[in-house]
């Protein structure tokens, strides 16, 4: 039978026969301008565009703003929103339910980086089959905006000093837990969270998507070093907790070009400085790739693009040498032995 | 003299590491098959080598496979714990020791038997250097089988088995078996009463542990996903699973039908083994006490979230990291209501081995009926000791795997479903599973308040229904939960009330406080929480219940107490909590010394109330022990 496009099919429907509409969640209900809103759609608009049926594909999250988030995308998938820092070990176990299904977690910089950071680097080694999401803001926001472990040094929160560590580097502790997929991004570079989500969801194992998404209502630095006028017409103290002053979302104007550093300015004020990866840099290359983090690090970068990727570990069911039927559709007859080897097992009890 | 015959204790005590468990095993197992009823009970220490260990054999014309606290016969292989051996020996027994060591022997009431066995191993060229303090051991056994009559060809076949067939090591221990029989032969004056003379006692008994009988359990079962952390005394359950799946869940293609993951930690064990459940897989894990303290907040996860688990605790002495092998009953009251808010847990208290295995599939059947986490409470002395036990039975039903819609399922009724919707006024909702493909079938699971659609919220009527609908899902429980073991006496008004691995124990006390003080006693183990109506009933049926437990605060008797507050005051404690198994001395000892204190003014009130009530025999489960 041939292709043929049938009569009466609406345009915006993909090769699934779905609409965009059938990937969305419950409404928000984060602060309006969270990046983590910006990262939901664009996890919509990457599984319409690649014509995923939601029914392959399980959410995961911990605990947090972030965690929250998969309730706000594919309704039709089914989710599991766990326990503080606990979510890989949540996905690991579901995993070997239906091993042909596909897990999004998403997941904070404190619910990974700090309470989570064992089970993160546990779930790097085992190269589960999943996009591993951080919506990474610097900040405790649910619990109304103390320092995370991603928190730059020096940085300043009004009620709770200044910052005196280093910060975690996400994509750097996945790289040496021997993760198979390793990029940055920034919430305002829609297209390019678009792509590496697309990416992500593609490679087979664990996946990691560092993602830059500001908050707008707590990692308010007021003394930054880089600080753009942005706040100085806004007379609403930031730090009030009991009004959170509405705000556009941040996003970049213009594409980042290959190699390409940019400062962007914060809700707050406060930069970062992005970086995009060179012209010709070579992915498959893990030594490259932690020269890049490295040399990130020294000057204060947030190095964006897709840092590692290999192909050639096995996939976490994959070592397993499960059967193809999923494992939760297995009934007593592939799972109670025999009646004759109660027998056997007897004789060797001696 | 009087012979005493096939009863009587062996206590061997070597060093940790020293390769004793071969030697020991199989003075165990000849035993056995000699048709003696016996128990092997290891006391060791938490130690990888050199610290003192004990093997505790106890051969019971009776049955009787509790720990006997008198020493009969001591071997003493250990000089570091010569002295302490020699002096723990009871008046009239033996005492063997390897007489390379040079310390004095300070009883004479006792027989004492030196035996050369460094020097009779050094002879025996088949014996490479390497394996000499090895198969040294071996010597004991040989001079112990022919002080007191142990069957050599009972012994061959137990290091038949327990090499599995290899011919060389079976030959090079069997010499030194043989060595020592000759050379005590030739050398020793026996002095000592104990003898042991076949019986037909343990013909169609099976010889295992706890944690191989839960595994094996549990893999009849069905169990697919196992995900465990190492800890003293759980491990041998996961490793037993690991050693049993491939033999028992064979495929012709190969491939597994199951997966067992070792976690990085508790938290991540327990919470991939709520993953799985979650999933629609029969999911376990194992632990101990300190790893079942961090698995709390995942239970509490997965009581809410209503995710079918099973924890295996084979209990250790706490708090805190405590004695780890050492054995204990006192992870009850953590047990129960596990997780911070308002939670109920079901847990289930296997007595025996056979229960072991018993509860090791009935868990899944009750955990995935329930949507709930099933924890049962094992405890080292049953998990990792040697008990005889009538053969495992294949199970009676098949799985029930609870209220599950696949595609057919919604289709029927056109997708119109709610997660935690109590269709059946059961408390018990119906659920879904990932890979369901069906446009209607995800849902979202959460922590955090959901209504019956599971969605989120924070309505306050919304959230007391679901509370309360888990508090009948709880109550409906007790239909599925097995009834508790009655061990009726004729005429009794006391009752012993009990759980788990102290039954053994617990009979042998009986027989003797009938025997030495007259008192007719019924006992009644419990093997559910929440307490079934048996229970209850019961409590009311006697005069005096006395609560036995191995642990400090009773916690038994705390739960009893607080399901009978009206019968609080006849509910008597008698715990006890040392680290060793339970023995029928202290038992005994325990329960006597309470009696004391009951005043009569309490038995004639407890009489007044139980005078109405139907008996307890009739419904109580009529399965005895041995």
């Amino acid at each position: 039978m041939s292709a043929l496009p049938m009569a009466g099919v609406p345009a915006n429907v993909n090769t699934v026969g779905l609409t965009k509409n059938d990937y969305r969640g419950a409404p928000t209900t984060l602060c309006a301008g969270c990046g983590h809103n910006s990262i939901s759609n664009q996890i919509i608009a990457a599984m319409y565009e690649m014509s995923v049926l939601p029914e392959n594909v399980i959410k995961f999250s911990g605990i947090g703003c972030s965690s929250k988030s998969p309730t706000y995308f594919m309704n039709r998938s089914f989710g599991f929103n766990s326990l503080h820092g606990r979510m890989p070990s949540i996905a690991t176990g579901a995993h070997f339910g239906d091993h042909s299904l596909k897990g999004i977690g998403v997941s904070g910089d404190g619910d990974t980086a700090s309470i989570g950071m064992g089970q993160f680097k546990h779930v790097m080694r085992r190269n589960l089959n999943m996009v591993y999401i951080v919506e990474n803001n610097g900040v405790y926001g649910l619990t109304k905006g103390q320092f995370s472990a991603t928190a730059e040094r020096g940085l300043e929160l009004k009620k709770q000093g200044t910052n005196p560590y280093m910060p975690v580097d996400i994509c750097m502790e996945a790289l040496i837990s021997n993760a198979t997929f390793v990029a940055r991004s920034f919430a305002g570079n829609a297209k390019q969270v678009k792509e590496l989500i697309k990416a992500a969801f593609a490679h087979k194992g664990i996946a990691v998507l560092d993602i830059i998404s500001p908050c707008v209502t707590f990692n308010n630095q007021d003394n930054a070093h880089y600080s753009y006028a942005w706040g100085k017409d806004h007379e609403e103290p930031l730090h009030d907790i009991t009004y959170i002053a509405p705000r556009n979302e941040i996003v970049l104007e213009r594409e980042l070009a290959e190699g390409e550093v940019r400062e962007v300015a914060m809700h707050d004020g406060s930069v970062i400085i992005l970086k995009n990866l060179e012209k010709g840099y070579d992915p498959t290359n893990r030594f490259e790739a932690l020269r890049a983090l490295e040399e990130a690090q020294r000057n204060n970068w947030l190095t964006t693009g897709l840092i590692y990727v290999s192909t050639e570990k096995p996939a976490l069911a994959d070592t397993y040498n499960l059967v193809d039927t999923p494992l939760n559709r297995l009934t007593d007859v592939d799972l109670r032995p025999a009646p004759e080897m109660i027998d056997k097992v007897n004789a060797l009890m001696f | 003299m009087n012979k005493v015959v096939n009863d009587f204790s062996i206590i061997v005590g070597t060093k940790n590491g020293s390769g004793s468990s071969t030697a020991n095993n199989t003075i165990l197992r000849a035993i056995f098959k000699m048709g003696i009823p016996v128990s092997g009970k290891n006391l060791f220490p938490s130690n990888i080598q050199g610290l003192p260990t004990w093997y505790s054999i106890r051969a019971s014309k009776d049955g009787y496979l509790g720990r006997r606290d008198q020493q009969d016969i001591v071997i003493a292989i250990n000089p570091d714990s010569f002295t302490r051996d020699l002096a723990s020996v009871a008046p009239g027994g033996a005492f063997f020791y390897a007489d390379d060591i040079r310390l004095p022997i300070t009883r004479a009431d006792i027989a004492i038997y030196p035996m050369p066995i460094k020097e009779l191993v050094k002879k025996d060229p088949n014996v490479p250097a390497d394996y000499r303090d090895l198969v040294g051991n071996m010597v004991y056994v040989g001079a112990l089988a022919h002080m007191i009559h142990i069957d050599i060809e009972k012994i061959q076949a137990a290091l038949t088995f327990h090499f599995k067939g290899k011919q060389k090591p079976i030959d090079m221990n069997f010499h030194a078996v043989q060595a020592g029989m000759e050379w005590a032969k030739a050398n020793l004056e026996k002095k000592d009463p104990f003898y042991l003379e076949p019986m037909n006692q343990t013909d169609g008994m099976i010889m295992a542990d706890g944690n191989t009988a839960a595994a094996i359990g549990s893999v009849f079962g069905g169990a697919q996903f196992v995900a465990w952390y190492p800890i003293t005394p759980a491990s041998s359950l996961a490793e037993a699973i690991n050693d049993y799946m491939p033999m028992l869940r064979k495929r012709e293609d190969g491939k597994h039908t199951y997966a067992v993951v070792q976690a990085e930690d508790e938290l991540a064990a327990i919470g991939m083994t709520v993953g799985a459940g979650w999933s629609g897989l029969r999911s376990m894990t194992s632990t101990s006490g300190p790893g079942l303290s961090l698995m709390t907040e995942f239970a509490g996860l997965a009581y809410y979230a209503e995710v079918p688990i099973v924890i295996w605790d084979v209990q250790r002495i706490g708090p805190s990291t405590g004695l780890p092998t050492r054995t204990s009953q006192a992870d009850l009251s953590f047990t129960v209501g596990m997780g911070h808010g308002d939670s109920d847990s079901i847990v289930l208290l296997p007595g025996d081995v056979f229960e072991c295995f018993e509860f090791g599939w009935q868990a899944f059947d009750i955990a995935e009926r329930m949507q709930a986490p099933v924890f049962v409470l094992s405890d080292l002395d049953m998990g990792m000791n040697q008990w005889m036990s009538k053969p495992f039975e294949y199970p009676t039903t098949p799985m029930d795997r609870g209220k599950i819609l696949w595609e057919k399922d919604l289709e029927e009724i056109k997708g119109n479903w709610g997660r935690y919707l109590d269709k059946d006024s059961d408390g018990i909702p119906y659920r879904t599973l990932p890979g369901n493909k069906h446009p209607m079938s995800a849902y979202f699971t959460r922590g955090t308040g959901h209504d019956e659609y599971a969605k989120y919220t924070e309505d306050s009527s919304i959230f007391i229904r679901n509370m309360e609908r888990l508090k009948k899902k709880y109550e409906t429980a007790k239909k599925y939960l097995p009834k508790p073991v009655l061990h009726p006496t004729k005429g009794a008004t006391i009752g012993i009330i009990a759980y788990g691995s102290t039954e053994s124990a617990i009979l042998e006390a009986r027989d003797q406080l009938a025997r030495d003080h007259g008192m007719k006693i019924d006992i009644l183990r419990v093997r559910a929480f929440p307490f079934t109506a048996e229970v209850d009933e019961f409590v009311r049926e006697h005069e005096q219940v006395y609560v036995v437990e191995m642990n400090r605060d009773g916690q038994l008797h705390q739960l009893l107490s607080l399901a009978n507050p009206e019968a609080a005051m006849r509910l008597i404690s008698v715990a006890y909590g040392d680290g060793l198994p339970a023995s029928a001395k202290w038992i005994r000892a325990g329960i006597l010394e309470k009696s004391a204190n009951v005043k009569p003014v309490q038995k004639a009130a407890a009489k007044k109330a139980i005078a109405k009530k139907p008996s307890v025999k009739k419904n109580a489960s009529k399965k005895g022990a041995k």
